[in-house]
């Protein structure tokens, strides 16, 4: 099956076209929904085609980390539930969940989008702990950036839960917003024949060699990289593909951010 | 990747004293392992590194064989005193993703075929860590595999690079990657010139991403022929 499938995307790209009719570069049909579940402090629902995930953010009172005591937290999780797909199953997270947690988080994190030192309650003692969950609901392919696309859509305006843990701030300022100052994007493209495309679906993941995700920032900036797959890149292709990377990012940040 | 007022580059140098595209000294010893079918024992700088390799050996669970080809295993693992606080044993996230990249980063030059329904592991053990093991596990793992006659099409050479105090630099030591603002480790088969493992976190501009890229991909040539001299000189002897 798996053959006929890669043949199949192959020989489709190799006149030019693909599956769903899209041009290499394009996106399919994206939807966001922000701040719908209630109980997060945050969230959104991306849908990229047929891919959805769902990000909640939640914000916790906890420790800082000991080189950095007067710095908030960020901790990212990916669940690979086993409905999303026949691949996943129950248990701990597996590689392909660990991976996508930990490139989501180095966007957030190289871009500086989240002011730690905002969140901090009680220097070495206490700051906020922003725990962003990654919960896959149905795996059509590119997950990385529906979920990044999800994780920053999550994290603008989070009301911080201050009165919850008796931490409210009695000056009357309002500096319960979660400051958000830069907005990256992951774009992840595949090789396949030698051609580039764009977001790919599930089956165009499964025929493609290698691929590559790219997370930019509003100033063009470079804030994440990770290269996957059973093959190598050339250089040259890798500079396109960080071109197509910021660009794309650019449209997908004026669109839903 | 915080900055706290340290300064990295002092007078044009680094400050270990190294230029900005100097590498940390590299010894390779290979074949030092007496029950693995391959090893090696890698330093850079102050990381030590041993990679062992076991195979094709048969593959366990049975049903997640590959009819046509071996399949590759790659663990990346750190001893609890490697590092300044100690790491708890056994795997942990870090160690999960860098197993799958370096893994991804040896496929390409591995000829599977030869040996389906089988299974090559390669262990790669962090001794002592400063920044960089993962791409001394990989040149370690590249020479293991070679030294455990797998049969390639050529050695896998890795390496880092970064940006600190704003200047793109080459092969990280662990103070420039806590304090600079961006690590990325690349990973090439040097004669072809193509990347097969390629990871950036921190802040980068395209223009710096590509200077670093050059001098990542210069660097690797470099660790190739360090690698291939170890192998021919160790096959020599023999």
């Amino acid at each position: 099956m798996d053959d006929v499938r890669r043949d199949y995307i192959y020989n489709l790209v190799k006149r030019g076209k693909r599956e769903d009719g899209r041009d290499f570069r394009d996106y399919r049909e994206i939807k966001v929904e922000k701040g719908i579940i209630k109980r997060a402090e945050g969230s959104a629902r991306v849908k990229i085609g047929n891919t959805e995930v769902l990000v909640g953010v939640k914000l916790e009172p906890g420790e800082p980390f000991p080189d950095s005591p007067d710095e908030g937290v960020i901790i990212t999780n990916a669940e690979l539930v086993p409905l999303a797909s026949p691949e996943f199953e129950p248990g701990p997270p597996n590689e392909d969940s660990v991976q996508l947690a930990r490139v989501v988080d180095r966007g957030i994190r190289g871009s500086e989008a989240i002011d730690l030192s905002k969140l901090c309650i009680e220097e070495g003692e206490k700051v906020w702990i922003v725990f962003i969950d990654i919960h896959v609901l149905d795996n059509d392919g590119n997950l990385v950036d529906a979920a990044a696309l999800g994780a920053i859509a999550a994290l603008l305006n989070i009301h911080i839960p201050a009165e919850r843990y008796g931490l409210s701030n009695s000056e009357g300022e309002d500096t319960n917003t979660l400051p958000i100052r830069d907005k990256p994007v992951a774009v992840t493209m595949v090789d396949v024949g030698g051609e580039i495309l764009v977001d790919p679906n599930y089956n165009e993941e499964k025929a493609a060699v290698s691929g590559l995700t790219v997370i930019t920032n509003t100033d063009g900036t470079i804030s994440g990289m990770q290269k996957y797959g059973r093959e190598g890149l050339a250089e040259d292709k890798i500079s396109e593909m960080v071109e197509i990377g910021i660009e794309k990012a650019d449209e997908l940040r004026r669109r839903f951010l | 990747m915080k900055k706290e007022g340290i300064e990295l580059i002092k007078d044009g140098k680094r400050l270990d004293g190294r230029d900005f595209d100097e590498l940390r000294p590299i010894k390779i010893e290979v074949g030092v392992l007496k029950r693995a079918d391959g090893s090696c024992y890698f330093e850079l700088g102050d990381n030590k590194v041993i990679a062992a390799v076991y195979g094709p050996r048969e593959m366990h669970p049975r049903h997640a064989q590959d009819a046509k080809m071996a399949v590759l295993k790659y663990r990346y693992n750190m001893a609890p005193f490697s590092v300044d606080e100690r790491k708890r044993p056994g795997p942990d996230r870090r160690s999960v993703e860098i197993s799958k990249v370096s893994r991804e980063a040896l496929e390409p030059v591995i000829i599977k075929e030869f040996y389906p329904k089988t299974e090559i592991d390669v262990y790669v053990e962090i001794l002592q860590s400063d920044a960089g093991t993962r791409t001394a596990g990989i040149n370690a793992a590249s020479v293991a595999l070679a030294d455990a006659g797998i049969p390639m099409k050529d050695l896998v050479s890795s390496v880092a690079v970064g940006k600190i105090d704003g200047e793109v630099v080459l092969d990280l030591n662990a103070m420039e990657d806590n304090y600079g603002e961006a690590d990325m480790p690349i990973a090439m088969v040097a004669r072809r010139n193509t990347i097969t493992a390629l990871q950036m976190d921190g802040r980068m501009t395209k223009e710096e991403f590509d200077k670093g890229l050059k001098l990542a991909m210069n660097a690797c040539r470099q660790i190739y022929e360090l690698q291939r001299t170890a192998l021919i000189e160790r096959y020599s002897e023999m």
